[in-house]
């Protein structure tokens, strides 16, 4: 009797338990993913924590999320990658492969100290005393905490006394990076490092906090001089996937701070990108990236120019299906249709678009947006987002009295599209140009190579206020063009419809503008004329925003003073959540480089907002470099010699539009690369051992 | 009044569950490597451990005692808590899924925790009425909650000192809290 009642009671409770908790799952049920549960059932269950998430639930949901690969697992092996894969329809190899890596390259017996630590020898002990003994930041401490935090025993300590990796040990557990008190030791995937946006906490050399693609230069020096010239296009493609463009066009402006500049001349950092890329080009064959499985979201970019193929190429990598959209017949943009031939052969530019487009990026060309398709099509088509990058088309005029009554008047890009087209463009024996920049010289020197016997450039300011890159106005001169400084047109006379000269007015420089340049001043009664039969007008370009009248979405796009998209700067988004901008569009004219920066942001923006997390930018980045420190005082670095750019000789350009830059040898380059100091953000070769 | 709040100073110095009874100390050791983590713990287990009083003393006084089965505590006890963890652990999936996912793996734990079923029998034994059973089960589960960031802290100090090979990890960790238990002693002149 006892007993019956005692089962009775436990029972009892047992089924209000049961009961409680059936209907508790019901009312509370919460949708889970059953590839969740599926997952979560072929993974060990040992709740380790290895992979870094709490527990193999958390795993398997984000393999089903697909922020993980099949081969999550540090402890499950092949097998249960195998496993894994095979319910989520993956290979097993296809998630990212992530390896540890240190992103320091001084140990303390290198680097610039602050104080001598000898205290408790761990890092984390270390890191509480002002940071560490080193002068900047994010300098390893070397104490090796994350070496025995490795559980797979991938790690050790260099020679140099830095945290090495073994590659084939690593599984990318991220225990180093979790213990590391100052994230100098992180897991990289090529993924995380094209969407990494550089900020305070990352240790890099001048060059590389000045590029605006915020190339890791050092790095793929580094690996030209060891002769793996593959490693080295890697590197430069985790941050632009244009070096050979980029190689031949790029105003360099990273070796305008290159610390070598105290010693003796920068290391010729952009012929060392072109030599790499030029080396993988003459191979013939590509060295492709890893593409991540479809992911299955679709992005539309608009504009196959610089900017949206660097989007395109990003977005690839990590598994969207990408469709770009061009107006013109032919991809490239201002590259192609704004970059002359002898600077950037259509062979090269068609090479370096073909490794982009065979990531599986879909290219429709004579596609222009406002006329041939609006935004609101494209959502309709199943889009989830759109990277505007329409570039700056638009060119300034003269404002100056008979500028539209003569055919031979017109705009230096107006000029250079024909001649991309393909279409005839005969000049007469005397040409001006007038303006300062990139295009003007391209515009001379393309006038003088289809025989134009005098070519004029007017500039209002001096040579030294030019924007032009100083090697185009070196060449121009070799080439005889011939500058006239401190001259601004007044008026075109001819009779006839037909241009005889132009009338210009001699300037003098005043007070400083609002761009820090000194204000060219008329000066009164100077008026002269000089003969012309071609005058090219290249004195600013602006976005052509006629694609985004329409009604609807376009409209709400907001636009800047200067007529250009408006997007915040770093995350590219414009006031419509979903669309993105970037380049020349949003810019105004600018480079090519910093046009692949904003591809190069857009598509971590992009990726953010598809994959449902926070569109933010980290709070240290930084838009603009800021100073770092050159060679310290009474330190002694030898002198060496800058590779010099092989080109050809003036009489062998004239009549032809063959490239005049022919590359450096082999043997250059890796000399070259040993010019380089390999700097830190403080740290530079050679330090300790003059100093001492 | 003064009776709940000296309750509270009972359950939470005198006698702690963790440092005068030494209940609990699988998951003490087990989960005070990191802060973050020892925190998640202790939020977990003073969420269960109210319920749990208040359910368990629910079944004693209206189940257990009127059928005279008594000696079915431990069991019917068992039962219940774990049925309520489960229940916990499907209602705040839902409600609150940024508590649920922040205790994580620590909620079903706690079934196995002996200081939740440790306190719903003190509650039993010491004749409490249902006021009392809810102010010291929650102030019992904020004594373990104490010593546990206490002695997590302790033992993030741990990490980053030099100790002999010998003494390393759980060693150190039991040492540590005998002494503890020694300076809780301490509070015993609270309760006069």
């Amino acid at each position: 009797m006892e007993v019956l009642a005692a089962a009775l009671v436990i029972g009892g409770i047992g089924t209000i338990a049961a009961i409680g908790l059936g209907v508790a799952a019901k009312v509370f049920a919460v949708y889970i993913d059953p590839k969740v549960i599926e997952v979560g059932e072929v993974l060990p269950g040992a709740n380790c924590g290895g992979c870094g998430y709490t527990g193999c639930a958390a795993a398997a949901t984000a393999v089903v999320k697909g922020k993980v690969g099949a081969n999550v697992c540090v402890v499950g092996g092949q097998e249960c990658a195998e496993a894994v894969a095979g319910i989520m329809g993956l290979s097993a190899e296809e998630g990212e492969v992530g390896i540890a890596e240190l992103g320091c390259k001084y140990s303390v017996t290198t680097a610039h100290l602050l104080f001598d630590y000898d205290g408790i020898e761990d890092c984390r002990a270390a890191a509480l005393v002002n940071g560490g003994g080193k002068v900047c930041s994010m300098g390893c401490l070397g104490f090796g905490t994350c070496i025995s935090a490795c559980q797979f025993g991938a790690l050790y300590r260099g020679a140099d006394g830095l945290p090495a990796v073994d590659k084939e040990r690593c599984t990318a557990c991220g225990a180093c990076e979790r213990i590391c008190p100052k994230g100098i030791i992180r897991v990289q995937t090529p993924s995380r490092k094209f969407t990494h946006v550089q900020t305070d906490d990352d240790c890099v050399a001048p060059c590389q906090a000045t590029c605006p693609a915020q190339i890791d230069i050092p790095a793929y020096i580094a690996a030209i001089g060891r002769g793996d010239y593959e490693k080295a296009v890697c590197i430069i493609k985790e941050s632009n996937p244009f070096p050979l463009v980029c190689g031949r066009v790029c105003p360099h402006v990273c070796e305008s701070v290159c610390r070598r500049n105290d010693i003796d001349e920068p290391v010729n950092i952009n012929h060392l990108k072109r030599f790499a890329a030029d080396f993988e080009m003459n191979s013939g064959k590509r060295f492709l990236p890893q593409v991540l499985p479809p992911n299955g979201k679709r992005v539309a970019i608009i504009g196959a120019g610089p900017g949206g193929l660097t989007c395109a190429y990003y977005l690839a990598r990590m598994g969207y299906q990408i469709k770009v959209f061009e107006s013109m017949p032919k991809p490239g943009g201002m590259l192609l249709y704004g970059i002359p031939e002898y600077r950037l052969p259509k062979k090269t530019l068609d090479w370096e678009i073909g490794g982009i487009l065979e990531l599986g990026v879909e290219l429709e060309c004579d596609k222009k947006l406002g006329v041939d398709f609006t935004i609101e099509d494209l959502y309709e088509q199943g889009y989830d987002a759109i990277f505007l990058a329409v570039g700056a088309w638009d060119s300034r005029r003269l404002g100056v009295p008979g500028e539209q009554d003569f055919p031979q008047v017109a705009s230096g890009t107006e000029f250079l599209i024909k001649r991309g087209l393909g279409e005839e463009t005969p000049v007469g024996r005397d040409v001006i140009i007038v303006g300062g920049g990139n295009t003007a010289m391209d515009a001379a020197r393309t006038s003088w190579r289809l025989g134009a016997e005098n070519v004029y450039l007017l500039y209002r300011r001096s040579r030294k206020e030019m924007p032009a890159n100083d090697i185009e106005v070196d060449e121009g001169e070799h080439e005889g063009i011939k500058y006239h400084f401190l001259a601004a047109p007044t008026k075109l006379i001819g009779t006839g419809g037909k241009l005889d000269a132009m009338e210009f007015l001699k300037m003098e420089l005043g007070e400083p503008d609002a761009s820090g340049r000194r204000r060219p001043v008329p000066i009164e009664g100077s008026e002269s004329n000089i003969q012309a039969d071609n005058v090219f007008s290249a004195i600013g370009q602006s976005p052509d925003l006629t694609c985004l009248d329409a009604e609807g979405v376009a409209s709400k796009l907001g636009r800047t003073k200067w007529n250009s998209i408006e997007a915040a700067d770093g995350t590219m988004q414009t006031d419509v959540s979903n669309i993105f901008s970037g380049g020349d569009a949003w810019r105004g004219a600018a480079t090519a480089v910093e046009a692949i920066r904003d591809g190069r942001f857009a598509a971590r923006s992009i990726n953010l907002l598809l994959t449902g997390e926070e569109l933010t930018l980290p709070s240290n980045w930084y838009a603009r470099a800021p100073k770092l420190p050159g060679i310290d005082e009474g330190i002694k670095i030898d002198k060496s010699e800058r590779a010099r750019m092989i080109e050809l000789s003036v009489d062998d350009r004239r009549m032809n539009f063959n490239e005049v830059e022919l590359g450096i040898t082999e043997e250059m380059a890796k000399k070259e690369s040993e010019r380089c100091l390999q700097c830190g953000e403080v740290c530079y070769q050679g330090y300790r051992e003059k100093a001492s | 009044m003064t009776e709940y709040l000296l309750l509270v100073v009972y359950a939470v110095l005198v006698n702690n569950i963790l440092l005068a009874q030494f209940l609990g100390n699988c998951p003490f050791l087990g989960t005070s490597q990191k802060m973050s983590t020892a925190t998640g713990m202790a939020m977990a287990v003073i969420f269960v451990l109210t319920f749990a009083g208040v359910i368990t003393w629910a079944v004693q006084w209206y189940v257990l005692v009127p059928l005279e089965l008594e000696y079915l505590q431990t069991i019917a006890f068992i039962l219940v808590i774990a049925a309520l963890v489960q229940l916990v652990e499907i209602v705040l999936q839902k409600t609150a899924p940024a508590l649920y996912s922040a205790l994580g793996i620590f909620l079903p734990l706690i079934t196995t925790n002996c200081a939740v079923l440790g306190v719903a029998i003190i509650n039993i034994k010491e004749d409490y009425d249902f006021a009392n059973t809810v102010v010291f089960s929650f102030a019992s589960a904020v004594g373990f909650g104490l010593a546990l960031v206490l002695f997590a802290g302790l033992r993030e100090r741990f990490a980053l000192s030099r100790m002999p090979r010998a003494l390393q990890g759980t060693v150190s960790g039991l040492i540590t809290a005998g002494l503890m238990a020694l300076a809780f002693q301490g509070f015993m002149k609270l309760g006069g």
